[in-house]
């Protein structure tokens, strides 16, 4: 038997992102949009992995392909975070995204949360969509192109997810007993959690000096936090918590049982052979 | 920059090369009909060709990029095929021939009159049955079997079918 043809070896993220000038980048506005980048790359990528977690056991089978394809694209999404951030550092996309400890990860703590049942990724991932368009709207005139171009691409995308968890979460929340129960639950484990995707930054200010961010953080959640309310009231659901956005909803001492989990299932090849191409 | 005389011919000779590139996971559609291809440029012996991707996690981009590679060898010293962003891929780019043969393969074109609402609810217009014409269909998934695709069912014909999503 002669040996298979050797397949090109390639690395988990493509390199797809085209290479843009960093030179003209002051070092405080870097290193306020690297921070930014990591924060969107890491929300992307964690609940991705979190939907990947339903191929095969959702309770419908178009289920299981939706969940599938948004998995795919919130990773899509987060590589191309992750490679726009190791070219303005100089880094790796790869090693950023499967090369820190668990507890170096930087997503909003509402995606600390396990996927847990149907209800509740439900309700979680359309706190987070409508969080995520919000955040996505206040970067669409951003003064960093590279960034402004992504975002009116992944806006288009995204529209498809939230079109797609609203009508969800109506259908849970329109039918009493186990279905609407189970929501109300989830709502009310995640109402003060779904503020952390708005946590704040400590480039905040940098970033809105230089017209990247269209507004300081804490008015986002303003904005998202009118709408949410809105679609949330309108449907008798559990109301957001009050308050602002907690200070520690990015950076904890200690990531949550289930994200470690997490971590361990999406670094198994990594930590199985370091450097391994795919 | 405008093409000069002598690399407008190249240039010509390049586009029509590039209709026999397929998107794999839509082979009866060139990647210029789907307007993958954002831009072709002769700059002395150097050749380069932007594609646009349809969808920022489309798995099929990269095997457009070495087709794309394969196919115009030759036709420069030097040819590079990048990835751009810089104009965002809508599917107001498939041209009108691209809607002909998706529709032919028994895909629905993606709706042209939806604009560009960008509201928390967006509501996606009813796709044509690709088989009867009728409208009388319902979206069965927004999601299907590749990123760029939703699933609809026709009720006049009773026929399930896929519409490219309005991105």
């Amino acid at each position: 038997m002669t040996e298979p043809a050797r397949l090109p070896t390639r690395q988990l993220l493509q390199p797809d992102l085209p290479a843009f000038d960093t030179r003209g980048v002051e070092p405080a506005l870097r290193e306020a949009l690297a921070e930014l980048l990591l924060t969107m790359a890491d929300d992307e990528f964690v609940l991705g992995f979190w939907d990947s977690e339903w191929t095969g056991i959702a309770p419908l089978l178009e289920e299981d392909v939706a969940f599938s394809s948004l998995a795919q694209d919130e990773i899509g999404h987060a590589r191309v975070w992750y490679e726009m951030l190791a070219q303005l550092t100089g880094s790796d996309a790869d090693e950023i995204a499967f090369g820190r400890q668990a507890e170096e990860y930087r997503h909003a703590r509402l995606l600390d949360h396990p996927r847990t049942d149907w209800a509740f990724s439900i309700a979680r991932r359309w706190l987070y969509d409508t969080a995520d368009s919000v955040r996505l709207a206040g970067l669409t005139r951003s003064s960093f192109a590279p960034l402004a171009e992504v975002v009116a691409k992944v806006r288009r995308e995204e529209r498809y997810h939230l079109l797609h968890m609203d009508a969800w979460l109506r259908r849970l929340a329109g039918h009493p007993g186990e279905p609407r129960d189970r929501l109300e639950g989830a709502l009310t484990t995640l109402r003060s959690d779904a503020l952390s995707v708005f946590a704040p930054l400590d480039g905040e200010a940098t970033l809105i000096a230089a017209g990247v961010l269209d507004a300081p953080i804490a008015e986002l959640a303003d904005r998202w936090r009118s709408v949410a309310s809105g679609v949330l009231s309108e449907l008798g659901l559990p109301a957001l918590a009050e308050g602002l956005p907690p200070l520690d909803g990015r950076s904890r001492a200690e990531p949550s049982e289930s994200f470690r989990w997490l971590w361990s299932e999406f670094t198994t090849v990594r930590r199985l052979e370091e450097g391994v191409t795919w | 920059m405008t093409p000069t005389q002598a690399t407008r011919p190249l240039e010509s000779a390049v586009w029509a090369a590039l209709h026999d590139v397929h998107d794999p996971e839509i082979p009866t559609v060139s990647v210029v009909d789907l307007g993958i291809v954002g831009d072709v440029r002769v700059e002395g012996s150097r050749l380069r060709v932007e594609l646009l991707p349809t969808f920022v996690g489309c798995p099929a981009l990269e095997v457009m990029r070495t087709s794309v590679e394969e196919r115009l060898r030759g036709f420069a010293a030097k040819v590079e095929v990048a990835v751009s962003f810089a104009q965002p891929w809508t599917s107001e780019r498939i041209t009108a021939e691209g809607r002909r043969r998706l529709r032919q393969s028994g895909f629905a074109p993606p709706p042209q009159d939806a604009g560009d609402d960008h509201g928390l609810l967006p509501q996606l217009p009813a796709a044509d049955c690709p088989y009867c014409g009728s409208r009388n269909t319902t979206l069965e998934n927004a999601f299907g079997p590749t990123l760029c695709r939703s699933i609809y069912y026709c009720a006049d014909c009773r026929q399930p079918f896929e519409q490219f999503k309005m991105v």
